[in-house]
Parts: structure tokens; sequence; C-alpha cells
């Protein structure tokens, strides 16, 4: 911990993320775009699903980040409740907007594929669309929680508390429903065979999914920056160095 | 001494629920209320209002629930009992179990218990009826836990009650989830297994949430 505890400065934190934000953000937006050119222009339609498997190279990587979103939340908000290192609660407050766009934007943009594909917007025996979506309202409640709270020690707390048991619960439901579907022998499996995926898809897929992770955390590390701004102009206000 | 302290907070909650305007009748009507509604919402379509019973009475419940949700822990932290259990020795998690418990005998097991009457009012399959019960009993203990730790989180904010409705909202998803599907499963085997699976997430909630809801308490305390 101690290695990792030289990134806890919020003094080094600034100096270190400055340079970092453009650079991970343009090499972001690069990689996005690559993907997005293949995706609309150069890649063949598919077999199957024709056109409309194009929406697959923003909505995979979409579904990825939400999840890796939670995990980093969950994990940001035990490290703040151990440790109480305030940048692991800085972090955790600045990743949750971010996750619930991206998971709002995982189930837009699989319903849009769905709906041709399916025939149905959203089906409600999926265990992994129902669980999509119960992880959107544990951001939303997340949220909502800690805005509620009157300071930043207690939203930080009462945050880190809720994101602690969603990721208890997110586990339960995907095994529950994995369970359930299995006894019913439901056909309505949402996947796009993997491993199998040729190259010319594969390649676009991860660059895509590469460049709105750099997107991400360029966009993570500028909302931190600007809350260590704010909570520095609140610092000078309480001092009564400034008016408010 | 420990089986003492659980039993003067329990006899305490409840008899402090019943002191305030009724207790159980609040919910319990809320609860009712919204059941008829939907009948009434639904019409004179007794088919379709049979197949969806059983999940309207969990919406029901989950709505019967929420009416005295927000003050449960708020009136202890106003007037200083929350202090002075903190100060105790012993573990708040007892604290909260007790409160929790007393809460949903009150509130939750009428609402259960009622659940027969309100089914038949929504044309629910009369051999339903018994299995649905259970499944409420167990369920709502589930939902009162976590609705609890929803309590506890926003306990220092004025007016939670619809931020508990947010937080516990995806925490009900397997309750919820496992009690249709029992109620759905009925005279197969599948009808045991998922039963089965309530009554584990039950027993889960029953394990993690009072230490989650203690550690709330402990965050609105300071």
């Amino acid at each position: 911990m101690k290695s990792l505890s030289v990134f806890a400065n919020p003094h080094r934190f600034m100096t270190m993320s400055k340079p970092v934000i453009p650079v991970i953000g343009i090499a972001g937006f690069l990689c996005v775009a690559y993907s997005t050119w293949q995706g609309l222009y150069i890649v063949r339609p598919e077999l199957y699903q024709g056109d409309a498997a194009r929406i697959m190279f923003v909505h995979v990587p979409m579904a990825w980040l939400a999840m890796a979103a939670y995990t980093f939340l969950a994990l940001a908000s035990f490290i703040w409740f151990v440790w109480r290192h305030e940048l692991a609660d800085l972090a955790a407050k600045s990743i949750a907007p971010l996750g619930a766009l991206s998971t709002g934007l995982c189930l837009a943009t699989g319903s849009v594929w769905g709906k041709p594909t399916w025939g149905t917007w959203f089906q409600w025996d999926d265990a992994r669309l129902v669980s999509v979506l119960v992880m959107f309202f544990l951001y939303l409640g997340y949220m909502a929680l800690r805005q509620a709270m009157d300071t930043h020690q207690r939203a930080a707390r009462a945050g880190a508390i809720l994101a602690m048991v969603g990721v208890i619960n997110v586990p339960i439901i995907k095994f529950s429903v994995d369970i359930w579907s299995s006894l019913h022998q439901d056909a309505s499996v949402l996947r796009i065979d993997g491993p199998a995926m040729p190259g010319e898809y594969l390649v676009p897929l991860l660059v895509g999914a590469l460049g709105y992770t750099f997107i991400f955390g360029s966009l993570t590390l500028m909302l931190m920056r600007s809350e260590i701004y704010m909570r520095r102009a609140e610092a000078k206000v309480l001092q009564g160095l400034v008016e408010k | 001494m420990k089986a003492k302290a659980f039993q003067s907070i329990f006899r305490q909650a409840v008899s402090e629920a019943w002191a305030k305007g009724g207790g159980f009748i609040l919910p319990l009507s809320f609860f009712i209320g919204v059941g008829v509604l939907v009948a009434f919402s639904v019409g004179n379509r007794a088919e379709l209002l049979s197949q969806i019973s059983g999940g309207i009475l969990w919406v029901a419940i989950v709505a019967g629930a929420f009416v005295t949700m927000e003050r449960l822990y708020q009136a202890d932290l106003e007037d200083g009992v929350l202090e002075l259990h903190l100060q105790d020795t012993g573990p708040l998690t007892e604290y909260v179990l007790a409160k929790t418990l007393a809460h949903w005998l009150v509130s939750g097991l009428p609402m259960a218990l009622f659940s027969p009457l309100v089914g038949i009012m929504l044309q629910m399959p009369r051999e339903l009826l018994p299995l649905a019960g259970l499944c409420y009993s167990v369920g709502s203990l589930a939902i009162f836990l976590w609705g609890g730790f929803g309590a506890a989180l926003s306990s220092s904010v004025r007016r939670g009650g619809l931020l508990i409705a947010l937080i516990a909202l995806p925490l009900y998803v397997p309750t919820i989830l496992f009690g249709v599907l029992t109620i759905e499963a009925f005279g197969t085997d599948e009808m045991f297994i998922n039963l089965a699976f309530l009554l584990s997430s039950t027993l889960f909630t029953l394990a993690v949430s009072p230490f989650m809801t203690s550690a709330a308490l402990r965050m609105s305390a300071d």
C-alpha cells in the first residue's frame, strides 16, 4: 500500500494528472474515430443482421465500460472506507456520472439493436438486460444519495456504504437469473459469438473499446481535478480569504 | 443480558408503533388501496387481472412498506435515542435487528396476512392463495430489511422518503424475482426450487443487511 500511497497526495495528483488528460484524451479520440470509421464504412454488413450489427462498435464498449466503472466505483469506495484517502473518494464521485452515462448508452444502443434483430426493445426475462438495468439504478441511487447529504464527509461515507452493498448485489442478480433461465430453457440469448468473431470485426471493436476507456479515464481525471479546485475554493472561503 | 436488551428494544419499538396512530393500519390500508386501485384501473378483465395479481401484490407490499420506512430511524436520531445506543457496549446490529423485526411485525406481516383477501379481489386463483401468502411473508422480511438499510442511509436527510425508494429498488430484485417465479411455477417441481431461492435470499439479507445498516447509522449519527 505504501507504493500506492505516493499517488494519494492531492498536490502530486494535480501535477501528474495535468499532462495525462490531453494525451489519453486525444489517443482515445483517435482510437474511437478509427473504430467508428471501420464500423460504419469499411466492415462488410453482417450475414444475418445486415447493417444493424454495426451498432456493436458502440454498444459492446459501453457495456464493458459500465461494468468496469461499477467495479472501480466499489473499489475506490472500499479504499476510501478503509484508508480514508480523499482521492479515492473523488475518484468514486467522478466515476459515478460517467458510469451511469455509459450504462444508459449501453441500454439505449442495446434497445435500438434489439428491435430489428430480436423484435423487441427490451426482454424482461433476460439475465443480462435486467442486471444492466439494475446497475443503472444503482448508479442513480448512488448519485442521489451523495447529492442529498449536507457535508462532503457524510456524502463520501454514505456513498461508499451503498456502493459496497451494490457490488454484492450484482453477482446475486446475475447468478439468480442464470439459474432461472437454465431451468426454463429460454431461447433469447444475447451473444455475438465472441471468440468466433472474425478479425475484421474484432480489431476495430477492441481498438474502440480501448479508445472509449481512454476517453473515460480522461474525463474522470478532469472531473476529479475540477472537484479539487472546487474544494480549494471552498477552503479559501472558509478561511475568510475571499468573499463568497 | 444480551437477550434482554434485544427484547426491550423490540418491545419498545412495537409499542411505539402501536401508540403512534395505530401502527399497522396506515401501511395496511395503503397496501389494500394499491390493490383496489389497480383492480379498478385494469377494469372488468378478470382473466388479465388474475394473471398479473401475483406481481401487483408485490408492488403493493413494497408501496406499503415505504409508508412508515422514512421515520424508522429518523425519530431515534432526532431525539437522541440512537446516540445512547451508540454509546452502549453491545453491538449496534442488535438494535438494528430488533428495530427492523418489530417494524416488520407491525407493518409487514399484516400485509402478508391480508394478501389472500386482496388476492381474491384481484381474481387470484384460490389454490394459489396459501402459497402466495407464504411468499409474501418471507419476501416482505427482506423488503423491510433492505428498506431499513435505505432508511438508515438517508435518516439524516430531510424528506428522504423518495431517496429510500431509489436506494432500495435494485436491492429488491432477487426477492421479487423469486417471489414471482415461485407463484408462477405453482404445482411443478420448480416451485420448491424457486421457493428455496426466495428463502435463501431472505436469509442472506438477514445475515448481511444489519451490518450495513449499522454502518449507515454510525454515519448518520456522526
